[in-house]
């Protein structure tokens, strides 16, 4: 191995991370454990097994690890560090004013309504509350965004084969998904509580050492801000990076909402983020919301989420931090923030903020743990573009093709067609993943994407249950607009009609989505006819009685077991960090 | 959760989950990864140039051996108690595996 090439410079076919035999046994370990799993599931060898997979009575502690590892792919590790890269405790606020309470919201409010009326897509949801528009429109972008999603997972998959074995871009994205579709084939999904869990920890093991040496070789905290006072006093006139101030502290985060103003930039994420997206996103994210509906009872479902949020809260520290510390320690990094275009990176086309945790990986990480990290990574994303393609093939199948194309038609047709549409999809993804690629830090166009999709479905929820005379025209009308709205402010900006830095576009759009389909429903639910009462029972808050709603045996359990506590628990945390931060 | 009598439980016992389950699985593999980093460690090249002096390999392969032990003993000590009649896990719609190859039940 030549760990002194990592000062020179890098030539175009060698790799950019060099993995030895070491690194490559413990990937084979982990994937022998997860294909290993999901084989002995299939057939059945165990109870024990059945019992884990069918979650009827599963320890809390599993399915809420379940739920956060769900979610705990591309977006968090890489576009949450190439966000901490790129401006600094800002990008905290995804997890403390953004999942935590969003997490606890879907917990205390959202979750009985779910888990009452056993539905089990968002679009069945949507077809039970306001019959076919708004389902047909649902279904419809959910499946596009599944597919747009799937893209951001296989880039990032493919940045990772690139930078492993020095492949061309386009090589490896076509890997890459063979790779994932192989994953789906085998039965990798299978055993998903295992994978999931599994999953958690290795990504834990490898980010915190990672996290740990990082801070070691900058000289601890004090010397990681002394590095980005000092970086930001040296950067050239060319830099977009924010002053050290704004990116030492999360409030008021001017540089990740892109308003001037403190007050403004408050309010954008506090509603465009945290109220618009994240609830957003938490609430209407079926992949995370299966996991709590798996549980034994709705106090169990409720609480789902809710024990997931205390692991969460801790996550920033091992995935934002790294990011800051290789802005300051990596070379490409550190001349990519001064506002230079170095050379390299995992897409070939010149090192950026996404490369931010894989350079720094190459650069303090020993053969061993660097085998260790690969193998967190790759399972994240894989499993996280398989969930994307699961998904799709099931509103692909189920809600569209059956349900508005060919109806009537046996099991094995439906399965057939579903995989031809994993098969699809995941063509579909390679081309989606070019989109992916064009964006300098994913977490931008991720967010874009969510205020396009998640805003206006989460305003339609809402409303939806708790207004018994929301009606289905309006049902519908919403989502349309909604989108359509978030679409031209991402239009607008792009066309320089306005100008936000950071992710203030993607807030704003949310917000000017959610808002939009709200009015829109209200003033189109006052000239339509609604639902008659009795059809909403276990979909609105007031047609629903309390016992549906509520677990009768809660009040039996010692406060520690009981949901609204722990979520009191939760919410004082993360008003700590808020404020310590 | 209620008594942990013997080992197994197939006696008319209540029946454990056993090597499957899934702390014993969880730490398995920490165990495992723990060995080879520490053998790696102990072993290997030290590479101090990349993190700064500190053996990483070894304490990290020494954490997660403890770590890994201690999901072992959390098992041991508290064993989950599967129900005697296990249904077949439901598709889950979103992230459905390929059709278990499962005699159908009767």
């Amino acid at each position: 191995m030549g760990p002194h090439d990592l000062t020179g410079t890098v030539t175009p076919m060698a790799t950019l991370i060099d993995a030895n035999w070491l690194d490559y046994l413990l990937v084979a370990i982990y994937f022998a454990f997860v294909l290993g799993i999901g084989v002995m599931a299939r057939r059945s060898v165990s109870d024990s097994i059945d019992f884990f997979l069918s979650g009827r009575s599963l320890p809390a502690w599993v399915t809420g690890l379940a739920f956060i590892s769900a979610n705990l792919g591309a977006v968090e590790i890489m576009g949450m560090s190439a966000n901490g890269a790129q401006l600094g405790l800002p990008t905290f606020h995804y997890f403390w004013v953004g999942a935590v309470p969003a997490m606890l919201f879907l917990g205390v409010v959202m979750m009985p309504f779910y888990y009452g009326s056993k539905v089990r897509s968002v679009p069945e949801f949507m077809y039970r509350r306001f019959g076919t528009g708004a389902h047909l429109v649902n279904a419809i972008s959910f499946a596009v965004a599944q597919l747009l999603i799937a893209g951001v997972n296989l880039a990032l998959l493919a940045g990772i084969v690139r930078a492993l074995l020095g492949w061309p871009i386009w090589v490896s994205l076509i890997v890459a998904g063979a790779v994932v579709l192989s994953y789906i084939t085998l039965g990798g999904l299978s055993a998903a509580i295992y994978n999931e869990v599994l999953q958690f920890f290795v990504i834990v093991a490898s980010l915190l050492p990672l996290t740990l040496i990082g801070l070691n070789r900058v000289g601890g905290w004090d010397g990681l801000t002394d590095k980005i006072n000092a970086a930001s006093d040296d950067a050239s006139s060319g830099s977009d990076a924010p002053s050290a101030e704004q990116q030492l502290n999360a409030w008021p985060g001017e540089a990740l909402s892109g308003f001037d103003s403190p007050l403004l930039s408050v309010i954008g994420i506090v509603f465009g983020l945290g109220f618009v997206l994240s609830f957003g996103y938490w609430t209407t994210n079926f992949v995370e919301v299966q996991r709590a509906m798996a549980s034994d009872s709705i106090s169990a479902a409720r609480k789902t989420p809710i024990i997931g949020a205390f692991p969460k809260m801790f996550v920033p520290f091992i995935v934002i931090v790294p990011g800051m510390i290789s802005a300051v320690l990596v070379t490409e990094m550190i001349e990519l923030k001064s506002g230079g275009s170095p050379e390299g990176g995992a897409s070939g086309e010149g090192v950026a903020y996404n490369d931010a945790l894989l350079l720094l990986m190459r650069d303090v990480l020993p053969n061993g743990l660097l085998g260790l990290a690969i193998a967190g990574l790759l399972a994240a994303f894989m499993a996280g573009m398989a969930a994307n393609i699961s998904a799709f093939n099931t509103v692909f199948s189920y809600d569209l093709w059956q349900r508005y194309i060919r109806k009537d038609h046996s099991d094995d047709y439906y399965l057939r067609i579903g995989r031809l549409a994993t098969v699809g999809a995941t063509v579909i993804a390679i081309f989606t993943a070019q989109i992916a690629l064009g964006y300098d830090n994913v977490m931008n166009y991720l967010q874009t994407l969510f205020g396009f999709f998640n805003a206006p479905l989460f305003a339609t929820f809402i409303l939806g249950m708790f207004w018994k005379r929301m009606t289905p025209t309006a049902g519908w009308v919403g989502l349309v607009a909604g989108t359509l709205s978030a679409i031209a402010v991402d239009r607008a900006a792009a066309a320089g009609a306005f100008e936000l830095s950071g992710q203030g576009v993607a807030f704003l759009a949310a917000s000017v989505a959610f808002v939009v389909d709200i009015v829109l429903s209200v003033v189109v639910s006052l000239v339509t006819k609604p639902k008659p009462a009795a059809e909403l029972r276990g979909l609105v808050y007031s047609e629903t009685p309390r016992e549906d709603r509520t677990d009768p045996h809660e009040a039996e359990m010692p406060w520690y077991r009981r949901t609204a506590p722990l979520a009191g628990i939760a919410l004082a945390m993360v008003l700590v960090l808020n404020f310590a931060f | 959760m209620s008594h942990a009598t013997d080992a197994d439980g197939s006696d008319g016992q209540p029946k454990k989950a056993g090597l499957f389950d899934i702390r014993n699985i969880i730490g398995a593999l920490l165990a495992l990864y723990g060995v080879i980093l520490t053998l790696a460690g102990l072993l290997g090249e030290h590479e101090p140039e990349k993190t700064g002096d500190v053996n990483a390999n070894l304490w990290t392969g020494l954490a997660l051996l403890a770590v890994g032990l201690g999901f072992f003993g959390w098992a041991r000590l508290r064993p989950i108690v599967v129900p005697p009649d296990v249904e077949a896990p439901d598709d889950d719609p979103v992230r459905p595996g390929p059709q278990r190859k499962r005699p159908p039940a009767h």
